[in-house]
Parts: structure tokens; sequence; C-alpha cells
């Protein structure tokens, strides 16, 4: 059924092309099917569009058309919990295609990282003319960026496209949290399994399974450096950020003394070399353990007795790791940590004390369930009364811009995605210390970061933007354009910008511009 | 080389009489560009130690040969140390004008020898036995207790070391392009942010963008006037001077490309050109600056240094010392200065690199405290139990 639809009321005269946009989209005809009125935001029942539309903002990448109608017809609370237990992710065939034809899932990890070092090997061959080493060093430069740039592609993807939004942000989070930076050694080649492996799978599971899965993949091994920690050598940069960053937080009572001794329960862990097996004494043959390309070696290993905590380690060898990370995932101080570190990425800069009190006491109730955790975290009054006050970084900036304006519509480039994201300088991977990008506004929000942001509203909101035209000498583009003043714009987001928003979309003079403004407002940088 | 101590630099010129314009210079006049160096650049081709026949011992593919007539070998600074040739018609003819000197042994005593360890610890600057904090650079912590201070970062993102407290913009200058958000479009948007918390940024990231803007639009007249246009580091140099001239005192830029592990040449080659063009930019930048180049100090930094010995490559591996670069046209009689000792295998540090003799945080602190007259709390602040050591500089 299509209705016929008056304007919205406003304070200010329309553009007149609006019209026109209008007329052509005939994108309103969902309207006459939602019941009119607020619905609490925790009831089961219908959510009105504005509360689907905050609903969704909040609890996705950026609200759509698409999520908002889902929202609307489940309600809040079934949508959530979809969200916090979802089923596979899947994703609209052509997005599919695209991350199927990529080297990193056709490659076994092994195999390519084993193929990568031979390459490399190739540009310091001896016996090689230095003509040919000069092209083996570039070719290997070029194949090792080409797939890092897959594994970016394939991450903002599936922000785009998942119907898993929850995980996939949370997937976001846990690669900040346990941050590597993809400039280090080998990494490049790395980061697409470090995150597909060793993080989403466990993005809303037990901590406990994450951080175990973190502590045993070669991408974290050599960032931190602990591929060089061994007994006599102790190299302490992954100890000291296990704990600081990724479990008990900086103050959490811990000592020197605990980063030694976790140090030397680390040694051993590392990154397998090469296909064979160090050579070993009888008695520490039964220690090896190999499973891909993590490697424990008992040679490397301190098997001293050692405390950590305050409690004694109990286990030999490789256990030792297990055991530790046991300890920490279970100590309070985790559970507050990681509590906080949730409210600041979901819902605000200055963390209710309360709030991360409960959150912590389901963290260590339900044994670190994250899906538990955030659970408490969405449906908690603080969060319902935090909707739009969340500054959104450059990712969820870019990424909600590219959802709003296209939907379900998938784009055959995210080329200039990630040159955006270059320009705001949050680049997936890219961030080279440890501690991960920061989660305020005061970190995104200064000059030359607003000043950037709007001439990149600019860009999304004029045109395709690159973002149809595939890359290659025979590129394939695709007519696209941004149309934001659609269904969901009248629905829904109408009604949440204020009367200096609507001024500035009044004196718009093209689609482009109106859009542009759109993204430009102050509305658009919060969710 | 002879052996040189800091006593006899330091004694050699009392302090009354480096107190010149700079320090006469009310803070907020003083202006201070860091040029950081990433990837290590290889210290030893720059400021060649002439004298040492360990360097051409050393270094039989890559050394730059004795002080001649000829255009490939190094230019004679004193009776130890010669410039590349490369900064010939840059950096030579400043350093002959008193606006340019070096402090070999310089370095971090953080031994890391890792490019993202050495480069994050010295933008931190922080003491290496605690706890770092990523969000206080020591850039950040100068700009909160210079009066008058006005930092900006000359880079896409804003670095570690401008990193903290102080609200710091920053914007890339090496390609430019023309705003698309039009003026119109501009105080539209901004009036949406009227009364927010976000007015000031907005506002006065409209302003950085417009200011940027207008120097480039002065470039674009140029350059269709059939002026040699520039390009590469020389025109970034030359826009952030345009910045600094009166918008901004404290100013950091980042140059790539210095890690020399191959074939890196010695007085022409890769890092010849690399060299060449840093010096065309440091050059451009002292000449675009006017009559404020008095008052300007430039410190050009890398993380580390690079080994002593030339490796299998004809290329250099990472190494420890370092030589940093200061040009103002405020500087003291000293040309080369600092700690010094004479330079054989010996010497070394770990058989490999040259030593630290003189750590960055003193360095920079005595350097500091000249130039923007800090007290020794404000000192403090910056570099947090260092004691700052005055090479007489400036």
């Amino acid at each position: 059924m299509r209705l016929r639809i008056a304007f919205p009321p406003s304070p200010v005269p329309l553009p007149r092309w609006m019209p026109l946009v209008l007329a052509a989209s005939g994108l309103l005809a969902a309207c006459a099917t939602v019941a009119p009125g607020r619905q609490p935001a925790t009831s089961a029942a219908a959510l009105s569009p504005k509360a689907a539309y905050e609903t969704t903002n909040r609890l996705t990448w950026g609200a759509n058309l698409n999520v908002v109608a889902q929202a609307e017809a489940q309600g809040s609370a079934a949508y959530l919990s979809q969200q916090l237990h979802p089923g596979p992710a899947a994703l609209p065939p052509a997005v599919q295609q695209q991350i199927e034809a990529m080297t990193i899932s056709q490659r076994p990890f092994e195999d390519l990282v084993r193929e990568m070092e031979q390459r490399n090997k190739e540009g310091t061959n001896p016996a090689a003319t230095e003509d040919d080493r000069k092209a083996a060093r570039q070719a290997y430069q070029q194949e090792m960026n080409r797939l890092a740039r897959e594994a970016a592609t394939r991450h903002l993807l599936r922000a785009l496209y998942s119907k898993n939004q929850v995980q996939e942000q949370m997937t976001w989070f846990w690669l900040n949290h346990f941050n590597v930076h993809q400039a280090k050694a080998n990494l490049r080649v790395m980061v697409g399994d470090y995150e597909d492996s060793a993080i989403r799978p466990h993005a809303l599971g037990k901590f406990r399974d994450l951080l175990g899965a973190v502590a045993h993949h070669p991408a974290m091994l050599r960032y931190l450096d602990n591929a060089q920690n061994a007994a006599g050598r102790i190299n302490e940069n992954y100890a000291r950020e296990l704990m600081e960053l990724h479990t008990l937080g900086v103050n959490a009572g811990y000592s020197q003394q605990d980063v030694q001794e976790m140090a030397r329960v680390l040694t051993g862990n590392g990154v397998a070399d090469g296909p064979g097996q160090p050579k070993l004494r009888p008695q520490l043959q039964a220690d090896y353990q190999r499973r891909g390309l993590y490697e424990f070696n008992p040679n490397r290993h301190d098997y001293g007795p050692k405390r950590l905590l305050g409690q004694p380690i109990n286990s030999h060898g490789a256990a030792e790791l297990d055991e530790a990370l046991d300890r920490l995932a279970r100590h309070p101080a985790t559970a507050h940590f990681i509590s906080e570190k949730l409210v600041r990425y979901w819902l605000s800069d200055q963390p209710m004390p309360d709030l991360v009190e409960r959150m912590a006491q389901t963290f260590q109730r339900s044994d670190g369930d994250i899906a538990a955790t955030l659970r408490t975290l969405m449906t908690s009054p603080e969060f319902a009364q935090g909707a739009g006050r969340k500054f959104k970084d450059p990712v969820r900036y870019v990424v909600s811009a590219v959802r709003l304006a296209y939907d379900d519509k998938p784009i055959l480039n995210v080329g200039p995605m990630l040159g955006w994201l270059n320009r705001m300088g949050e680049p997936l991977y890219g961030r080279a210390t440890p501690d991960g990008y920061p989660l305020d506004a005061a970190s995104w929000a200064s000059p030359g970061q607003m000043a950037t942001r709007f001439e990149i509203a600019r860009t999304i909101g004029s045109g395709n933007a690159g973002l149809f035209k595939t890359d290659g000498p025979q590129p394939m583009e695709r007519p696209a354009f941004p149309q934001l003043a659609n269904a969901l714009y009248y629905r829904a987001i109408d009604g949440t910008l204020g009367a200096p928003t609507k001024n500035a979309l009044a004196q718009a003079a093209s689609p482009q511009e109106w859009n542009s403004f759109l993204l430009a407002s102050p509305e658009f940088m919060n969710r | 080389m002879q052996r040189r101590h800091l006593i006899q630099s330091l004694a050699a010129l009392p302090l009354a009489v480096h107190a010149g314009q700079l320090l006469a210079a009310p803070a907020a006049q003083s202006r201070l560009l860091f040029v950081f160096l990433r990837g290590a650049y290889d210290a030893a081709s720059l400021l060649v130690p002439t004298s040492s026949d360990f360097y051409y011992a050393s270094r039989p593919d890559i050394a730059i040969r004795r002080p001649n007539a000829e255009p490939d070998a190094a230019i004679a600074l004193d009776a130890d140390w010669g410039l590349h040739p490369a900064l010939r018609d840059t950096v030579y003819p400043m350093f002959q004008k008193g606006e340019a000197s070096f402090v070999p042994f310089a370095g971090t005593d953080d031994l890391s020898r890792s490019h993202f360890e050495s480069q994050d610890s010295i933008e931190l600057g922080q003491p290496l036995d605690s706890r770092r904090n990523y969000r206080s650079g020591f850039l950040n912590r100068l700009a909160a207790v210079v009066n008058g201070a006005r930092p900006m970062a000359f880079t896409d993102r804003l670095p570690l070391v401008l990193q903290g407290a102080v609200e710091v913009p920053n914007a890339a200058l090496a390609s430019l392009t023309k705003p698309a958000v039009d003026p119109r479009q501009a105080s539209i948007i901004a009036a949406m942010y009227q009364g927010t918390p976000l007015a000031g940024p907005v506002n006065s990231g409209f302003a950085l963008r417009d200011e940027v803007n207008r120097e480039l639009s002065a470039e674009m007249l140029a350059a269709s006037r059939g002026a040699i246009s520039t390009k590469g580091f020389e025109l970034e140099a030359q826009r952030i001077a345009r910045l600094m001239q009166d918008r901004f005192n404290i100013g950091f830029v980042d140059v790539g490309g210095w890690d020399t592990h191959v074939n890196q040449g010695g007085a022409s080659g890769y890092l010849a050109t690399r060299l060449n063009e840093l010096g065309r930019g440091l050059a451009a930048f002292a000449q675009e600056m006017g009559p404020a180049w008095r008052n300007t100090t430039v410190v050009v930094a890398s993380e580390f240094g690079r080994t002593f010995r030339q490796n299998g490559n004809r290329g250099t591996d990472h190494g420890h010392g370092s030589v940093y670069w200061v040009l103002g046209g405020g500087l003291s009689q000293i040309r080369i200065a600092g700690e010094q000792l004479r330079i054989d295998a010996s010497t070394l540090f770990q058989n490999r690199d040259y030593p630290v003799l003189n750590e960055y945080r003193a360095v920079l602190g005595g350097l500091f405290a000249r130039q923007f007259g800090l007290s020794g709390k404000q000192l403090e602040q910056v570099f947090a139990g260092v004691t700052a050591r005055d090479v007489g500089l400036i």
C-alpha cells in the first residue's frame, strides 16, 4: 500500500527540491503499519519509529531503514536478545562473495604466513641479482599491504552489513582492547586471522576464552615481544600490558614483582619459526606444544617456582599460562576494569560508578560472560537515559554515515572509507601503541578533526564518493546516490533534530547539500 | 679527533654571553619547530667523523670522503667533523652564518632498538623506569608551561609528543586540497553548533582551515605567475613557516624514510637524496620565517642512531646514539655541542653504536629553559626527574 503523505510540520520552509525527491522515492509506505505514540524502551511490544531509531542507532554501527524496521517489529527486548546471542552472521550474497574471494579467506593462515616469510627471504637472497632482490622486496611489501587491506576491508563490510551488529562492534572493541599494530614485523599477514579466529568468535562469549585465544595467537605474541621472552632473557612487555591494559587495569594493586613473575610464566610461549620441532632433552619432550603457529618451547621456559598476586603458580610448563590467565580473568579488578571500559565505549566518557559496580557483579557471577555483562548495561536506567550523548569516534562516524546513506545496498569498494579513516587518524590495525585508540570525545573532537569530518560529510553526502566503483584496470561502476531524505528521516530522524539543525537543512540549495548538512549536524556526531 | 668534554664547551662560553635575542624575546615570541626523523637516520653520514680512520675502515663502501676540493667529499666543519655534501647549498650556509649546530652522541637511554618503542619513549619524554602515560607527550607539557603557547602538529594525526592536557590542533600540509566545504556551507554548519560544547572546536577548525587555505591561495597565485613551484618537504616546510610566523609558536612535523638497512649510498644515493630534501626544507623554512627566524629554533631528532659499521647489504642497522641538529636565527657560537669522545672500536657502545653521552631530555630541557625562560619547576613539569643540561646552543 502506498500512502500519500503530507510533509511533517516544520518550523522552517522546506527547500524547493524536496517534493521531487519524495515523489520519486515512494519510501513512505511503511508508515501505516506502525502504532503511533511512544513505547517504553524495554517493552516487548513494537517500538515507535523514533524509539526504534534511537535504539538501533546505539545497538548497531548506525541506524538505517532496515534495522529500524526490524526493531519496530520486534520490540527492543527481543532485538537486544537477538543481538546478544546471535546466530550465524548472515551477509548479503554480494558481500559474502567479496569476502570469499579474498586471499585471507582462501588460504590457511599458517600456509600464508610461511609463504610470506619465504618471499621475504627472497629479498635478501645472496644468490640473486640486486635487481631481483629489489623486485622481490617490492613485491613482498605490496602483497603484505594488500593482505592487511583485505582484513580491513572484511572488517568494514561486516560492520556495514552483518546482521550481528553488537558482535561486530564488540569485535572492534576487543581488537582495540587487545590492540596490535600492523606495521610491526610481519603482522600485516596476521591481523586478519587474529581478528577472525582469536577475537570475533569470543567477542560476546566468556572473557577468559577471549583472553586465552589472544594470548596464544602469534599476532599478540609478536606484537608485545613475547616471542623474544625467554628464561634468562626476560622481556616484560607482554606481561606488563597483560595486567595493566588487558585485565586488572592500572593501579589495581599488583606489583613490579608480579609483572616479573608473569613474564617468567610467559617464557617459552612464542611463535613457531619453522615447520620443525626444536631439539629437546628427553625430560622436556612431553612439555612441547604446537598449535598452528603457536609454540610452547620448553627450552625457553623458566621452570623455577613462581608466585603471582600472592599465590603460587602450581602448574608446570605451558599450563602455567592457563593458570595465570584464570587468576587474572577472575580477579575482581578485571571485572571492574572491563565493565568500566564497556561503559566508556557504549554510553559515557564518565562511567557511572553504580552501573559499573552492577556490571562487575554480573561479570563475576557469570564467570566473565560478556553478553550477560552487556545485558546489565543495555537494560539499565542509565543506558535508557543516555540516547544521543555519546560522541562517535571516526570509525563509527564513517560506518554510520555509509549505513544511513545506502542501507542494505552493498557498496563495491571500501577504499574511500579506509582513506577517510586514515585522514581522521583511526585506521584499522593502525594504532602503534598497545593501549588502543581512545574512546572519549576529547580525543576525536579537536578543531582539525571536526574540519576534516565536515569535509567527509560533504563527500559522502554529495554522491557515490567512489564507494560504487571497483578498483583495477577495468573498474565496474554502479549508479548510486545517498538518499538521506527518505522515509526513515521523516518518520524518525526528523523528530530528533533541534531547531538549529532544521534551520540549516532548510537552507540547503540541493539534495547533495541537504545530505551534507545532515551528516555534519551535531545530532549525527552522537549516538 | 680531540677528546672534548662538555665542561670545555660550557666553560668556554659563560652564560651571559648567550643570553642573546632569544632570551630577551618574550616567551610568546619564541618559536620552536621539532622535526622528527622517523626510522632512525644514519647520523654518521650527516655529521661525518672525518678525522677518524676507524670510520673509514668501518664503512668501506658508504663512507663520505675526507674534505677535499671534490664536490662529493665531506664539507669540513672543523678538524674532526664534516657535513654531508648533499647539504652544501642549504644547511652549510646556515652553519657558516652561525645558524646551525649539531649535538653528536645524543639520544635516549632506551635500549630497545625498536623504532616504535623508542619513538614512543622519546615523544613521551617520561622517565624510562616509570609507568608510561600515553596521553602526555613532552611538547604538550611544554605547551602547558609556556606562557602564550600556541602549539600545532603539522601532521594528519595528533602525534604522541603533542597529546595531553592542552588542546592542540593538527593539519597535514604536505598535500593540501582546497576545502570542499565552501564558506557559505561552513557558516551554515557552524551555526548548527552555536551554544553546543563543540562550538569552540568547530569554529576554530574552520578558522584553521581558512588560514591554511589562504596560504595555499597565495601559493597557487605565485605558481600561476610562473614562480618555480616547490614540492615535497620543501613545500611543506614553507607552509609550516607561514603558519609559524604569527599563528603558532610550538610546531611539530615528522619526516619518514630513514630506515636504511640496504644500499643507503654515500655522497650520492638514497640517503643523500633524503638529506638533500630535508636540507632544502629546513633552509626554505628559515627563509620563509623572515624576521621571526631570529626568535626561532628548529630541533631535528631521530629515535636512535645506526650501527657505526656498515652491514653486509651496504646499509646500516638499528643502533643507539644519534646526532641532533639545532638550527635557528639566534644561536650561540657553539657549533658542535655537548659531551663528545674519540670514536674507535673500544669507545663504541656495545662495540657497535655511538654511545649516548647527551641524554636528549637533559639537552632539550636546557634548550627549552633558555628559549622560553622556564623555571626549574616548569622544567620539572616537562621532563620530570631530569637535570637539564644547557649545552650552550642559544
